[in-house]
């Protein structure tokens, strides 16, 4: 299993705890590359809303450094609102380490980890979200199935409530 | 800045999903993720009538997220195996986000990779 994890380049993704999710992706360069990629708002833009994810980016601003902020603006065809998403960066080791966290939700967020591990010519990425509670973490798998379809779950909402009473009365 | 990213990539919609529409609804499952429950119970918490709750279940129930149980006059609610499998598949559709972030991370790489190469050489100039 592990020898098959080194030779391929497939995202995993585990729940690792009550609060944290881990994606890991093999890349092959030099960590250096990989890192400028996450970290260049030129570059950036480039791959963090692939084309299947239906989303415009509008605006992309990085100031990585630590205590420097990041602002991410962003449109879907499906809501009309552009959406920001926005933090801080408490950590930035160069090719290495990044931390950032989650500012754009209610209260406390999740708070981003993003390790670049360079193994012979590839790097490997782990990027850790840690939410600040199970409950936190919960909510955002909850409301992650549920928003952006309001619509189509209201109708579909409406006829399980017809369902649901025409079978309690036979 | 990543995991709010992922309802947009969700293209599967069901009746569990129809279920959890409601506020009321999604309190529901929370409460049941935390402790089973009588209907009597939730209505009380959600400050609603019986015969509303009974509703909300009903619907909770029917969409596999929620089973029920009489013991003697008292209901139990408990979480359904389909809540479960809720997660399993949201996972699988964060993952699929990511999948797809990294595949045009690749393109971008390979060209920085490209230009390193072609820089390096004209240094060597």
């Amino acid at each position: 299993m592990d020898a098959k994890k080194e030779n391929d380049n497939s995202t995993t993704v585990e729940r690792t705890s009550d609060r944290e999710l881990v994606v890991t992706r093999t890349f092959n360069a030099p960590a250096r590359i990989v890192y400028d990629a996450w970290t260049k708002p030129e570059l950036f833009k480039r791959w963090w809303t692939p084309k299947s994810s239906g989303v415009t980016m509008l605006s992309c601003e990085m100031d990585v450094r630590v205590g420097g902020t990041y602002r991410l603006v962003f449109r879907h065809p499906a809501t009309g609102e552009p959406m920001t998403f926005f933090g801080r960066y408490t950590e930035v080791t160069p090719n290495s380490r990044l931390v950032w966290t989650n500012e754009e939700g209610d209260g406390d967020g999740a708070v981003t980890t993003v390790s670049f591990e360079e193994r012979g010519a590839k790097t490997v990425v782990v990027m850790r979200d840690l939410h600040p509670s199970k409950e936190a973490l919960d909510q955002a798998i909850a409301s992650g199935s549920t928003t952006g379809f309001g619509e189509q779950f209201e109708q579909l909402d409406e006829l399980l409530v017809t369902q649901s009473e025409s079978v309690g009365q036979s | 800045m990543l995991n709010h990213m992922v309802q947009y990539s969700r293209t599967r919609f069901d009746a569990s999903f129809a279920a959890l529409s409601d506020a009321t609804r999604r309190g529901v499952l929370e409460q049941l993720g935390r402790a089973d429950a009588s209907i009597t119970d939730l209505a009380e918490t959600f400050h609603m009538s019986l015969t509303g709750m009974k509703k909300h279940v009903g619907v909770l129930e029917q969409a596999g997220l929620v089973t029920t149980e009489k013991v003697g006059r008292v209901r139990t609610c408990k979480l359904g195996r389909r809540a479960l499998a809720e997660e399993a598949a949201w996972i699988e559709s964060y993952r699929q986000l990511w999948a797809a972030r990294f595949n045009e991370l690749d393109k971008v790489v390979e060209e920085l990779k490209r230009k390193e190469k072609l820089d390096g050489r004209k240094k060597r100039k």
